[in-house]
Order: structure tokens, then C-alpha cells, then sequence
């Protein structure tokens, strides 16, 4: 024979009580202090200085973005003006500005000259760019190049860096696909 | 209908070693909750062709018995035979207790109805079986949108996140084998971590009146539970296999369950998936293959007085994202969006590549229940998941392997809940929870963590209530405490955390300057109450009207707070604001529904008035070195949604019906005066179908899903194309057209070793091959939707 008492109330609110106990000394547990360690991101890019000489004169275009995808637009600047109808001879350095001594980003293009290239867009004064550098494959690079000027006026030039692009291309960014790890436009005076 | 008898030997022993068959049983049924006698219940002793029935006190009586075991088998009229054993020794009195509201099994309620609903008065729908089955192959997300008010937030085919009535992500509360997910639903492109096919019954309730569940279910409870097993010695399993030709693959589910009549069970079910490139009807799209595995098992005790369950689930699912919508940068997206074709186009593989999710859940739970007579039922939960999720973005060089986002998202919960049912015109349930939840963010990844390191900790009260005021009139009401308190460590670059003026707002939070970021940490508390309250009254044999108006509360998500960076893959950066407050939704719905035999209908309006409204949406371009991209940023608002579901059936002849239905929701940002983005555009749904049980269980139907183009929608914002040299609108909002699909499906059920066990399926969707484009597919940018796809399903039970 079995026989089963039980004060059904009381114990329901003993069991409801419990429960809640149990979930305020569970909740109530501290988590450690430890601090998470900051990322370190990797192939930064801050600076492009675009370098254009002729007949001694130097022209340098610069891009400098200190935060990459913070609320700082890169500042862009023109050191003078271009001359009309010339060929400059141009080169391209990239640096990362985070760190110090500024780490030169241009040596690793030039290391995976195959997996990279630039491509000019010129509009307006700015007639054309040809490559005047070649990877291991003999497809153009674009850390130097010759850029010759029109009459005199506005012109554009927009340099666009590509990493693991189809090599060769038909010169077009669509046709050449990759991630782009560049993209910077420069207005440019002609006279 | 199953029921449980329990037996308490209070009686009396008459002492007597007669071996003469005169002696005498007495007997009273009582209800176990009410304690009180139950009149009309059919006593038997089985094998000895006697019979009685209970006394308006429910007292039987039984003479000229001899001594030694009797069995006896007690019939109710609303409930199934139970048996019971006893023996007689001399005369006996036996007290037995039915039970008749048979809530555990979840079969019934006095009233008999066949699906009890989750709560009295809002609107609730429940996924058929017929449905489960047609999209067994495919994703949660899109076997709901077959509900009036349910659709989907796209990232292509494969990640599907239920949108109910213009809200989705963290305003609907995800209740898993009553365990509320844990899954990151804070972003647009993460789908829930739960295979379709790992529970059987899916509900779904429109708005936040489910109280116990949560109090921040503004949008809505999607509720997915196990079969309820009968206590009987068995074994049974069930197997679908099904067969695509869009994707070229298929899944297999599988589930077996041994029962015991002692209440005992053991259940295991699995599924795996296997998908390649799906194809638009004139390309590839390349990279959406998908493969995803899931398993669980359970185990556990269900008597009346006691039972307790373990289960454990696991799910895995490697998802490809769409190459084409991998883009640089605001160049790259105008492109993509003039274009209207993709720039990726690959010949089919089975092979994911880059950009691509990897995400595993883990999900268990242990519980424990006890029934006190007279009063109530206790339970209790611990529950405890782990949420992985890797994304994998187009990267180079060294990094190519490395994942660009590493999420680790652990939660315990650890709940209790007293439901007091012994009344019979109240039933009244309270109950309390603990979370503490953990998100770790991989550094290892090298990019800058989207989601930060942060501890959640969340307590929660609850009370719900029904009154039975009158014969078919139910009243109810609940109230509800959280609290939840958010305590990050995040890295803010010095430059952002200037510019959101943080600098002036939080200046206290900071940890350590780092020079060009800052080590912060954000701690906050969100103190919210929820209500609800509405009634349900029923006439005739099918007609119902429910009436609910609820006041919900939202803490904000770790997305909508601390979002700040570049989403590669969507080529937009994020940022959230730590400013932001609890969003707070007043609702008010009613629903009339006629379910007859010949016809019926559902009409469900609903007003909802959401103040602090979190939204995310396009507001400005920054400009990088890599060019320019949008920025979605939060922000919170008034927003009114005002909508209607309808649907109606008819049946012209006895085995030919047809269903109609329609969804609007028409949603306002009320500060602004513009409307609300992503709100899905009005739908209608018209099928026809037959179905002749002589044929084999023959059934067909013909589906049509017209979808109208979305005319209200927030104005697009125009950048700076450094290609173009020029501001240029970004079509980044303008939906795409209307468009209308057809689909087939049918079934035959045939028996081959029992009755009614295997059935054959064919469904074709998208018949026509139309092509279109849909305003909640993120992909609509980049490529045309699904083409048609033709799939067989085949089930076996046994």
C-alpha cells in the first residue's frame, strides 16, 4: 500500500521559490575583467604618393587616409599644376602611415607584381597612361608608367589598385575583376 | 485522447480470509485538478463482462467479488479508456483520479480542440503537416511565408529570415523545444541555425501576447515543438528523402522513437542537405550552393505527476553568398545595379568558395516537471546553446583562408514556471528566468570586430492569466518584467568616436587610448515592462472572434548598438549608437474566423504603433582610400504599421477547394512622414485544389503568388561616383517590379507494408520560369531570383 500526503500549496510554493533562488545565484556570477586585445589589421594601406616628373620638374599626387573605414575622407592633395602636351615618367609608393617607422607597402606589390596592377582612368587634360613595368608573366604592373597631358585645362586621373586580378586583362576594371584595394581620384590643372 | 489515471490506496482494509465471492468494491472517480467527483464514467472489470457507471457523487459499486486481482478498465466521455489493476483482499474501496484537461499530453483541452493554441486572443496560425512535408527540403523562413502575414528577408535562397506582419529579426522571439534561440538574429543575412525538419509542430503567433515566452516580441513567436508521443510500448520511425533540380541535390530526414507505456521515450532525428549552384532562369548564381546537417535526441519521462526530458541539437550549415554580390565598393555597386547582370558567372558546382557562412548551433536542455494535486504544475529548465558563426569574405593573399568575421555566442538560461490550473473558470501561470549570455569575438580574423566582446545578463518575471467568464468567452492577461543589462568591451577608432560625438556623451566609458583607437566599455541596463490583455469569445460550432492588445518592450541588440565597420561582402559600412533606447510597440489586433465544414474565413487587422523604432537604413557615403561606400546607420524613430491579413476557403464540390488570401502591411515612419523601409509589398495567394481518397490519397494543387510592386518605400540617396566624377543617384531602395509565380503540387499515399505509408510528391515552383526580382531578396541587386524547380518527395513511415 502505498500512501502519498502532501500540502499542495506549500510545497508548490517551496518548489516556485527554489527556483527562483536558484536562478538569482546563477544570474548573480561575475564575469573576469580580462580586456579583449585589439585586431591587428592586416595590409593597411594609409598612403598612395603618386610621383610625376618631366624635364626636372616634380608633380606628386597624394592620398592619405589615417583611419581606412572611419569617418575620415582621405585628403587628397596636388602639389601644382601639370604642364600641357608633356610626357611625365611616374611612380607609384604606398605606405603604411599606422605604423612607426612607416612601413613601405610598395615592396610587397613589387614581391606579388603578378597578383597586382593598377589601372588609370583618365578624363579630360589627361590624355593617357601607358604601363612602362612588366610582372614575370610580362603583363603590366603600374608601379611606374608614363602619363602625357593634353592642352591645357582640367583633367582627371583615377588610379585604381586591384589585388589578385585576371592577368592579362583587356586594361578595363570590369574585365579584370579582384578586390580593390585602391581607389582614389585626382583633379589635375593643365597649362 | 490518452489520459492519465493516477491511484492513491487510501481505503480501508477489511480484514477477512473468506474464500467465498461475496465480497464488495467500492470506487470514486475524481477529477485530479478540481477534486470533484466526475458522474458518468463507465467502470468495467474487464474479462468478467460486468459493468457499472458513476453516481452523480461518483461513487461505483461492484458485489459478489472474490479475493485476488481484478483489472479495471474507466471510460469518460471525454476521454479515452484507462486501465488500472488492483486486488482484492477481502471488500475495497478505491479512489481514482482522472485526469481530464490532459494539458502535458498537449492534446486537449476540455474543449476538445484539436490544436491548442499558445494564447487566447492573438492572432495564431499553425503550420500544416502537408506544408512541413512540401518544405522539408527547404528553409524555416520559407515554409512559414505559406501563413497570411508571413514573409521573408532574403540573402538569396538559402538564408531566409521570417518577417510577420513588417517585423522581423530580433522582434521575433524563435522558441526551439521551449528554448528561446540564442543565433545572432541581430543581422540581416544571419537565418536561423534550425533545421526545418527537427520538430514537427510549428506555430506561429502574431504579436507579442505570448508573454511567457518573452516580453520583446514585438513582431512575433515562432514556436516549433517535438510530436507529443503516447505512453504505449513502441517503435516507429519516419524517413523523407527529396530530390531538387534547381541546386542539383536533395536532403534526407530521418527520425525514429521508441516509447514505452511507462511514459519513458527516446527519439533521434537527422537531416542533411546537400545543394549546388542554384540557377536564375537564365544564369548560374554562382557560389549559393548550400550544405547543412542537423541532428537531436531526447529522451525523457512524461507520466501525469512527474516527468522529466534531456535533449541536445546540433546544426551545421555551410552557405555560399552569392559571388556577384561580393563588390568593392559604391563604383562597384552602382555598376551592379545598372548592369542587371551578374559580372560573375561560373559554370555549376557543387563547391562552396568564398564569400561563404559556416555556422553551428548547439542546443540542451534539461527539464523537469511535477504536477501538485489540486493546484498546479511546476517546471523547471536549464537550457544552454553555443552559437558559432564564421564568415568568410573574397580575401588575399595570407589571409585567404582566414575567416573575416569569428563570432563565439554562448547563452545559459535557466527558467521556472508554476501554472496553477485547478480552478475551473482560472488558470493562472508565473514564472522567472535567468540568462547570462557571452560573445566572444575572434581577433584572429585581422579585420576589425563588427560585433564586440560583450556579457548579457537578463532576468525576467512573468504572470499570465485566463478567466472562463462566460460559456465561450475567455478573458486573458499577463504582465512582464525584464530586465537586461549589457556590459562590452569594444574598440572604437579614436576618429569614429569623435565623429558620433561620443566623445562628449560617454567620455567615462574609456578604458585605455590606444592612439589611433580606443578600449571602451559600454554598460548598460534596460529596465522594460510588457502587458497584455484581450479576450476570445467562440459561437456557433466554428466561428471565433479574438481581440488583444499588448505593450511590448525591446532592448536594443548588440548589432543595432555597437555595428562600426565595413561589411565587405554588402560593400556598406555599419555603424550602430550606443544612444539608443528600448523600442516600445503598442499593438492592437483582432481576428474573426469561420472554419467550416463548407467555407470559412480569417480576417485579422491589426494597428501597430511602435515608438524608439530601430531601423537601419542608407543615410550618407564615406570615402576611403578604396573608394566609396554607403553608410547604413541606426536610428529610431516613430513608426506605425497598419495592416490586414484575410484569407477564405470554399469548397465547390465535395473534393474541389479553393483558397485565397491576401497580406498588407502599410508601414510609417511617422517623424519623417516617409515610409518604412523593407516593408514586404502586398501579396496574394490563390490555389485550387482536389483531392479523391479512392485514388490513392490523390491530391493536387495550383498555386499563384502575385506579388505587387512595393510604391512606398524611403527616397534613395545619391553619392559621389569617383568612376563617373559626379553625384550619382544610388538605386539602393527602388524595389523591383511586381511579379506573379505559379507552383504545382501533388501526392499519392499509398500502403505497402501498413496503411498509409508511403507517400510519393511532386512539386514544381516557379512553373512558368518567369524571371523577377524580389524588394526583400538583398540579392536583388546583383541577380534575378530563383528559376523553376521541380523536387520529389518521398516519405516513408514505419
Amino acid at each position: 500500500m502505498k500512501k502519498r500526503t502532501m500540502n499542495p500549496t506549500m510545497k508548490g510554493m517551496a518548489y516556485l521559490f527554489s527556483g527562483l533562488f536558484a536562478i538569482g545565484t546563477f544570474v548573480s556570477c561575475d564575469n573576469d575583467d580580462d580586456n579583449p586585445e585589439p585586431v591587428n589589421e592586416e595590409e593597411v594601406i594609409t598612403t598612395m604618393n603618386v610621383t610625376l616628373t618631366a624635364a626636372g620638374t616634380t608633380v606628386t599626387l597624394r592620398s592619405f587616409d589615417d583611419d581606412g573605414d572611419g569617418p575620415n575622407a582621405p585628403e587628397v592633395t596636388v602639389s601644382g599644376d601639370l604642364a600641357a602636351n608633356t610626357t611625365y615618367a611616374g611612380s607609384i609608393e604606398l605606405l603604411n602611415e599606422t605604423e612607426s617607422p612607416a612601413e613601405d607597402i610598395t615592396e610587397e606589390v613589387a614581391e606579388e607584381d603578378e597578383e597586382h596592377q593598377f589601372f588609370f582612368t583618365t578624363g579630360g587634360a589627361i590624355s593617357s597612361v601607358t604601363y612602362t613595368d612588366q610582372d614575370g608573366g610580362g603583363n603590366p604592373v603600374g608601379l611606374s608608367f608614363d602619363l602625357t597631358t593634353g592642352d591645357a585645362g582640367s583633367g582627371t586621373l583615377l588610379i585604381t589598385l586591384r589585388h589578385e586580378p585576371k592577368k592579362p586583362n583587356d586594361g578595363s576594371l570590369a574585365d579584370a575583376g579582384g578586390e580593390t584595394d585602391i581607389a582614389q581620384s585626382f583633379t589635375i590643372t593643365v597649362e | 485522447m490518452r489520459f492519465y489515471l493516477s491511484l492513491f490506496f487510501l481505503g480501508a482494509s477489511f480484514l477477512g480470509f473468506s474464500q467465498e465471492c461475496n465480497h464488495v468494491l467500492l470506487g470514486e472517480v475524481i477529477d485530479f485538478h478540481e477534486k470533484t467527483p466526475l458522474a458518468g464514467a463507465r467502470v468495467s472489470i474487464t474479462g468478467k463482462n460486468r459493468f457499472t457507471t458513476t453516481n452523480e457523487s461518483g461513487k461505483f459499486k461492484f458485489d459478489g467479488l472474490c479475493n485476488g486481482v481484478l483489472e479495471l478498465e474507466i471510460s469518460h466521455p471525454e476521454c479515452t479508456t484507462a486501465f488500472m489493476t488492483l486486488t482484492m483482499d477481502g471488500d475495497h474501496f478505491e479512489r481514482i483520479f482522472l485526469e481530464h484537461h490532459l494539458e502535458e499530453l498537449d492534446e486537449v483541452k476540455v474543449t476538445g480542440r484539436a490544436n491548442p493554441k499558445k494564447t487566447n486572443s492573438s492572432q495564431e496560425e499553425v503550420l500544416s503537416k502537408l506544408t512541413m512535408e512540401q518544405f522539408s527540403g527547404a528553409s524555416l523562413g520559407d515554409a512559414l511565408k505559406s501563413i497570411p502575414g508571413v514573409s521573408s528577408l532574403n540573402t538569396g535562397a538559402n538564408i531566409v529570415k521570417p518577417i510577420i506582419q513588417g517585423l522581423s529579426g530580433s522582434r521575433i522571439l524563435m522558441l526551439n523545444n521551449n528554448v528561446r534561440m540564442q543565433d545572432m538574429e541581430w543581422g540581416d543575412e544571419h537565418a536561423p541555425n534550425i533545421d526545418v525538419n527537427a520538430n514537427q509542430r510549428v506555430s506561429v503567433i502574431k504579436g507579442a501576447a505570448a508573454l511567457e515566452y518573452g516580453g520583446d516580441a514585438i513582431g512575433g513567436v515562432i514556436i516549433l515543438e517535438s510530436a507529443t508521443l503516447a505512453n504505449k510500448d513502441t517503435l516507429f520511425g519516419r524517413t523523407q528523402l527529396n530530390a531538387f533540380t534547381n541546386g542539383r541535390g536533395g536532403n534526407i530526414t530521418t527520425r525514429l522513437t521508441r516509447t514505452y507505456d511507462n511514459g519513458i521515450f527516446l527519439n533521434g532525428q537527422g537531416s542533411f542537405k546537400y545543394l549546388g549552384d542554384m540557377e536564375a532562369p537564365e544564369y548560374i548564381l554562382s557560389n549559393t550552393g548550400v550544405q547543412e546537417m542537423g541532428f537531436s535526441f531526447n529522451a525523457g519521462k512524461r507520466a501525469f505527476i512527474q516527468g522529466w526530458e534531456a535533449y541536445y541539437s546540433y546544426f551545421n550549415a555551410d552557405i555560399g553568398i552569392l559571388r556577384a554580390s561580393h563588390i568593392g565598393n559604391v563604383d562597384d555597386l552602382i555598376q551592379s545595379i545598372n548592369n542587371r547582370v551578374p559580372n560573375f558567372i561560373e559554370p555549376f558546382t557543387y563547391t562552396i568558395n568564398r564569400p561563404n557562412q559556416d555556422v553551428t548551433h548547439h542546443l540542451g536542455k534539461a527539464s523537469y516537471y511535477r504536477r501538485f494535486e489540486g493546484l498546479g504544475k511546476w517546471e523547471v529548465q536549464y537550457d544552454f546553446q553555443q552559437n558559432r558563426r564564421l564568415e568568410y569574405d573574397v580575401r588575399v593573399g595570407a589571409d585567404a583562408e582566414k575567416a573575416s568575421l569569428d563570432l563565439r555566442l554562448t547563452t545559459h538560461t535557466l527558467s521556472s514556471t508554476f501554472k496553477v490550473d485547478a480552478y475551473e473558470k482560472v488558470d493562472l501561470k508565473v514564472g522567472a528566468l535567468g540568462r547570462y549570455q557571452n560573445n566572444f569575438a575572434n581577433p584572429d580574423t585581422g579585420v576589425r570586430r563588427l560585433i564586440p566582446d560583450y556579457d548579457k545578463y537578463e532576468v525576467g518575471i512573468f504572470s499570465v492569466s485566463e478567466y472562463q467568464w462566460k460559456d465561450g468567452l475567455v478573458l486573458d492577461a499577463g504582465l512582464r518584467y525584464d530586465f537586461t543589462r549589457m556590459d562590452a568591451k569594444k574598440f572604437y577608432r579614436t576618429s569614429r568616436w569623435e565623429e558620433r560625438g561620443y566623445d562628449v556623451d560617454f567620455p567615462d566609458i574609456i578604458l585605455e587610448n590606444l592612439g589611433t583607437q580606443l578600449l571602451t566599455n559600454p554598460v548598460f541596463n534596460y529596465h522594460n515592462v510588457s502587458f497584455s490583455a484581450g479576450l476570445r469569445k467562440e459561437w456557433g460550432n466554428d466561428q471565433l472572434f479574438r481581440f488583444n492588445y499588448s505593450l511590448s518592450n525591446r532592448a536594443p541588440n548588440p548589432s543595432e548598438l555597437f555595428s562600426d565597420g565595413l561589411h565587405h561582402s554588402a560593400a556598406r559600412i555599419e555603424l550602430g549608437d550606443l544612444r539608443l533606447q528600448s523600442e516600445s510597440a503598442s499593438k492592437v489586433s483582432a481576428s474573426l474566423e469561420k472554419t467550416g465544414s463548407n467555407w470559412g474565413y480569417t480576417l485579422s487587422p491589426y494597428v501597430n504603433h511602435i515608438s524608439n523604432f530601430m531601423l537601419l537604413e542608407p543615410s550618407q557615403v564615406e570615402f576611403t582610400i578604396r573608394g566609396a561606400f554607403p553608410v547604413w546607420s541606426y536610428r529610431q524613430t516613430t513608426a506605425l504599421f497598419l495592416g490586414v491579413d484575410a484569407a477564405i476557403y470554399k469548397h465547390w464540390l465535395p473534393r474541389l477547394r479553393t483558397d485565397h488570401s491576401v497580406s498588407y502591411v502599410h508601414g510609417t515612419d511617422v517623424d519623417l512622414d516617409i515610409p518604412l523601409i523593407n516593408m514586404p509589398a502586398p501579396h496574394f495567394q490563390n490555389s485550387i485544389s482536389y483531392n479523391n481518397p479512392g485514388w490513392e490519397n490523390f491530391n493536387i494543387s495550383l498555386t499563384s503568388q502575385y506579388v505587387l510592386e512595393q510604391t512606398r518605400f524611403p527616397e534613395n540617396i545619391f553619392v559621389f561616383s569617383p568612376i563617373q566624377e559626379q553625384e550619382v543617384e544610388l538605386d539602393i531602395n527602388t524595389p523591383p517590379e511586381a511579379y506573379h509565380l505559379l507552383s504545382l503540387d501533388s501526392q499519392m499515399v499509398f500502403d505497402i507494408v501498413h496503411p498509409q505509408d508511403l507517400t510519393v510528391g511532386l512539386r514544381i515552383t516557379n512553373l512558368l520560369n518567369t524571371t523577377y526580382r524580389d524588394y526583400l531578396n538583398r540579392q536583388r541587386f546583383f541577380v534575378d531570383d530563383l528559376a523553376r524547380n521541380i523536387s520529389v518527395r518521398l516519405i516513408y513511415n514505419y
